[in-house]
């Protein structure tokens, strides 16, 4: 017999009820209602932010990118660090006792003075010094057993049963960390099975490095523990441990960056216990990965890990201790950045990192508390600032009403308009395409870009070098004098009349080819998907206009973008890059010829070559910062100018938005560790998050008397005709 | 019954075989091995001998679907085609390109994705099937008319709609609940009110009319004027006579989505950041995760034809007149 079906209806109205009435059960105490955390962590010393896209690499070695570093930079610790507050950006020790001393020698083996030039040093030694007594974070693979053997390093796939997560493991242990982890971890750069986006730069630099990359592949013997042995048991002449706590690293020639590379999570110590563990039969099937699953001496440790739902950070019980720092820039002891100098880092016990993907919700729980610190999207930035007179950016009476903070930071980062130099019209070193580029250089209006599409959040960049970066030069000195005129103490873009002039002694006059009559086309290439991409290549090719100038928009997907800017097929494209460090090399190097993108797979992607370029280039990078550098600096600077090989584009700025509860927010655009500095008033936060989240009751009232106020009238309107006669 | 499933088992293999191919087809007409290669290794710094190596490493360094260069039989299995698909039709599905076990992952992912998706089911069910009996019982009335200006005018909404508007009346300006998140067990019950209640309303619309439309299809046939004729009210002949019969539409709806509900929603699971099925293919085809891609794209190929055998399986429970041969 058939189920009566109104018995299915019942369940699923009553299922109806349930949900409804589900807040009422979970959350009857004086909680806010939407809170979404568990409640007895209301006044927990814990961070709450969120993630947007789940961290592909945790692995020092792999790891490459921001949303990466935000967990590992806590969790690892390379030998050195920068400066929480010192400007411009300092190294100082981190896993180190010291600084590295660095060496350098010539072709004969001799040791060489500080200033040699660095046409005379064919290596350069740098010793570093860990510092004794770190430990690393507990972990089972560094558990041991009474007989002090490794307690999980040689399990059976069956001992994995019941095994999902670490925590899983009854036991955990740690051991101190010595000069072979950093050994280790430099021959893990070198591994072909780990694909280290590293491997092809320090191939350039550490003495031995390619060979040993080469060595291990022919060697490889597929099986993960047998690559362990394998690592462990190569030696090679770049990399020498010392003695337990000392460790030599060679160089050929010299490398000043090398430094800046040794404050970047690559160069971490890993413990080989660790990848013989997760090597195991048995460990990936459950996801158990050292590319998933940390093993560090930084102040946290990762004890939750699911990148679907939320990742959780806790204090490291077995971190060596370090303190906040006690001095900064001038002006910073006025702000209270300073007023927890010497106090035991880390301040935080728990950093738990929820799955957010959309900005809305994202924003609205700022809004609501339960995210500490935010940054600001364009769907929120009118709700966040607003712009005084002046141009200065202040917080909505809405949020200030809420002792919200804003910080702004001009970050090291360049976004820039490029010309590909191989492209017959566009490109090349001819004085005909120079005179194109520099007039289209002052039609595309960066100020308008900027105000239009980034509400303001960005500055104009007048040469490759961000502001921060020594070279850079700030004021009149530093405007493009090819694009700007300096007036009443500002930069006022040149007019249109004197692009156009350029236009017409490029042979364009009128955007029109003087030989052969025809309108100039020129090719934009763009990775075009939504309704805000065509609101801003319109405006793009409104600049084009502005010079009878038709740009045709040659709209991909981003796969094909790329493939025309590593073949040399595109024209004009929008491209961007990040510091890695804090150096003018590392931005300069994006016009250095033998870094083309086309014929060297570099990162200069217009294929911009001038020798004298190059020349000086070569000089630079390897000179300390000093008058030197900064007259070659200039020079080189000029000459990019001169030749425009790029609109020089913008620098954005970053806007970031924190609570009052949350304390030392500072401006840091190198330092990835800078967790470990954060404090939080939780008490506040539980107070706050009360007052601002009082659920609003009546709508509930309101939609039972409507729901009443239907349904009655149709009950009786029901009753009513079945009650009535047939006619 | 038994030859009739087992013959649409069988059908089953070389559908799967097509879907395998078209999603290999139309994935790589998008994306190249290389392309795919440089979108794990990032965009910094990245070699050609990375490239190469990264290809090798995750098997995509063969031809796509002819080995030229193999002899025999190996022209077919020594491509990428086949290695990456023979071991789907055992549900192995293998490690993701970022190394992580799909097949786990999926077991893990599939339960917040039931968790809003069959809530919402039920629900919208009981509602959208009481609401459409209500206005069949005013047909022809303002309350009928009314009805369907209210239903087409929410079917014309966009989901989208629904799901900002709920987090910004239920959540941001009412605080009645989390406005994303979610969690396991009990704690988790709180997180799911917003998106089922999205869910439900977000669906009343185009449920309700087609239920409607079945309704009063049946209301004019002869056996409900007989129901009539014999003195039964008009409640008792909507319920016991016009639903049962509806139910055979009503089932081909239902029962061939019950296994596509594990599958999730992509953009519910999106905005309220649930852990599910949805957002996991989702992320895959934002990062040319091919291995996952195929996993889903199989997977949701095999959950709809056992969904299709389940349909015709339920026809004979509900109609007995209806055989399977």
């Amino acid at each position: 017999m058939m189920p009566w079906p109104g018995s299915g209806v019942q369940v699923a109205w009553a299922l109806v009820l349930a949900l409804v009435l589900a807040p009422w059960l979970v959350g009857c105490d004086d909680r806010p209602w939407n809170d979404p955390y568990p409640r007895d962590t209301a006044t927990s010393n814990t961070l709450y932010s969120s993630f947007g896209e789940r961290p592909k690499h945790l692995d020092p070695a792999r790891s490459y990118t921001s949303n990466e570093n935000t967990f590992i930079a806590q969790i690892y610790e390379p030998p050195l660090q920068y400066h929480f507050l010192h400007r411009p950006y300092q190294l100082i020790p981190l896993a180190l006792a010291e600084m590295p001393r660095v060496r350098f020698y010539d072709a004969a083996g001799e040791p060489l003075p500080d200033d040699a030039p660095a046409a005379a040093i064919a290596r350069s030694e740098y010793e570093l010094r860990v510092r004794p007594g770190t430990r690393y974070q507990p972990h089972p693979a560094l558990a041991r057993d009474a007989e002090g053997a490794p307690r999980y390093l040689d399990l059976d796939p069956g001992a994995l049963a019941g095994i999902d997560t670490l925590g899983d493991f009854a036991e955990h242990g740690t051991r101190e960390l010595v000069a072979a982890d950093f050994a280790y971890q430099i021959k893990r750069l070198a591994a072909p099975w780990l694909h280290s986006p590293i491997n092809g730069v320090m191939r350039e630099h550490i003495l031995g490095f390619a060979a040993l990359g080469e060595r291990l592949e022919a060697e490889d013997p597929e099986q993960a523990r047998a690559r362990v042995a394998l690592l462990r048991d190569t030696e090679f002449e770049g990399v020498e441990v010392l003695d337990r706590y000392r460790l030599r690293i060679t160089l050929e020639g010299k490398y000043p960056q090398f430094s800046y590379w040794l404050a970047m999570p690559f160069f971490a110590p890993m413990p080989w216990e660790a990848e013989a563990f997760y090597a195991q039969p048995g460990m990936r099937e459950r996801n158990l990965v050292l590319d998933w699953y940390p093993v560090g001496t930084g102040p946290y440790m990762l004890t939750e890990n699911d990148p679907n739902l939320r990742m959780v950070l806790e204090r490291n019980p077995n971190f060596h201790g370090e303190r906040y720092p006690d001095s900064g820039m001038p002006g910073d002891r006025a702000t209270g950045i300073l007023d927890d100098a010497g106090a035991p880092l880390p301040f935080i016990d728990r950093v738990v990192y929820s799955l957010e993907k959309e900005s809305i919700p994202r924003w609205n729980k700022f809004l609501q508390g339960y995210y500490d610190f935010s940054g600001i999207s364009s769907d929120a930035f009118d709700q966040a600032v607003r712009v005084d007179a002046s141009g200065r950016p202040m917080l909505t009476e809405t949020l200030e009403a809420r002792g919200v903070e804003l910080m702004t930071a001009v970050q090291p980062t360049i976004f820039f308009m490029g010309f590909n130099m191989l492209d017959p019209v566009i490109g090349g070193d001819g004085q005909r395409a120079r005179l194109l580029r520099r007039a289209i250089s002052i039609a595309v209006d960066m100020e308008e870009f900027i105000s239009i599409f980034l509400n303001g959040r960005g500055v104009v960049a007048q040469s490759p070098l961000p502001p921060g970066i020594f070279g850079h030069r700030a004021g009149e000195a530093g405007i493009n004098p090819f694009v700007y005129r300096w007036e009443a103490g500002r930069a006022v873009r040149r007019s249109l009349d004197e692009a156009r002039t350029l236009m017409a002694q490029a042979g364009y006059p009128g955007g029109r080819d003087r030989d052969t009559g025809r309108a100039l086309t020129l090719n934009y290439e763009a990775v075009a998907t939504g309704p805000d991409d065509r609101a801003r290549l319109n405006w793009l090719r409104k600049q084009f206009a502005k010079l009878g100038i038709e740009l045709v928009i040659r709209s991909t997907d981003y796969n094909r973008f790329q493939d025309k800017i590593r073949n040399g097929t595109g024209q004009i494209f929008f491209w961007g890059w990040n510091a890695d460090y804090p150096d003018p090399e590392n931005f300069l190097f994006l016009l250095y010829g033998p870094n083309g993108r086309v014929e060297h797979q570099g990162e200069n992607s217009v294929n911009y070559t001038n020798p004298e370029f190059d020349r000086l280039f070569e000089r630079m990078r390897n000179l300390e910062d000093g008058p030197e550098r900064q007259a070659l600096i200039d020079r080189m600077v000029e000459i990019a100018r001169t030749d425009a090989p790029w609109i020089w584009g913008f620098h954005p700025r970053a806007f970031s938005l924190y609570h009052r509860w949350y304390h030392n927010a500072y401006p840091n655009q190198m330092a990835n560790n800078t967790l470990k500095y954060r404090r939080i008033d939780p008490a506040l936060r539980a107070e706050l998050r009360r007052a601002w989240n009082q659920p609003v009751l009546w709508p509930l009232g309101a939609a039972a008397a409507v729901l009443l106020a239907l349904l009655l009238p149709a009950w009786w309107l029901v009753r009513r005709r079945e009650r009535s006669r047939a006619l | 019954m038994s030859a009739y499933i087992l013959r649409r088992l069988l059908y089953a293999i070389p559908i799967l075989i097509g879907v395998n191919l078209l999603t290999f087809v139309l994935f790589f007409v998008v994306n190249s091995p290389d392309d795919m290669a440089r979108m794990h290794l990032g965009e910094k710094r990245v070699t050609a001998e990375a490239v190469a190596a990264w290809k090798a490493d995750h098997g995509y360094d063969k031809p796509m679907l002819y080995n030229a260069e193999a002899e025999g039989l190996g022209r077919l299995t020594e491509t990428i085609f086949f290695d990456k698909s023979v071991r789907l039709f055992v549900f192995d599905f293998g490690s993701s390109d970022d190394g992580r076990d799909i097949g786990r992952d999926i077991a893990q992912r599939m339960w917040p994705s039931l968790a809003i998706a069959l809530p919402v089911l039920l629900v919208g069910l009981a509602f959208n099937i009481s609401y459409a009996l209500f206005i069949v019982f005013f047909r022809a009335t303002y309350v009928d008319l009314a009805s369907v200006v209210l239903l087409v005018t929410m079917m014309s909404i966009s989901g989208l709609f629904y799901i900002i508007g709920g987090q910004f009346l239920l959540g941001k300006l009412f605080q009645l609940v989390p406005i994303s998140g979610y969690d396991t067990g009990l704690a988790g019950l709180k997180f799911l009110v917003l998106p089922v209640i999205v869910g439900v309303i977000g669906g009343i619309g185009a449920g309700t009319r087609w239920y409607r439309t079945l309704f009063l299809e049946e209301i004019g046939r002869d056996y409900v004027r007989t129901a009539r004729a014999k003195g039964l009210g008009e409640r008792l002949v909507l319920f016991r006579h016009v639903l049962r019969n509806a139910l055979i539409p009503i089932l081909t709806g239902v029962v061939v989505v019950l296994p596509l509900l594990f599958m999730g929603s992509l953009i519910t699971e999106s905005f309220f950041a649930i852990p599910g099925l949805g957002s996991y293919t989702i992320d895959a085809i934002s990062n040319q995760d091919f291995a996952i891609v195929r996993s889903m794209v199989f997977l949701g190929a095999v959950l709809y034809i056992l969904g299709l055998i389940l349909t015709d399986i339920s026809y004979t429970l509900a109609d007995p007149r209806v055989r399977l041969q």
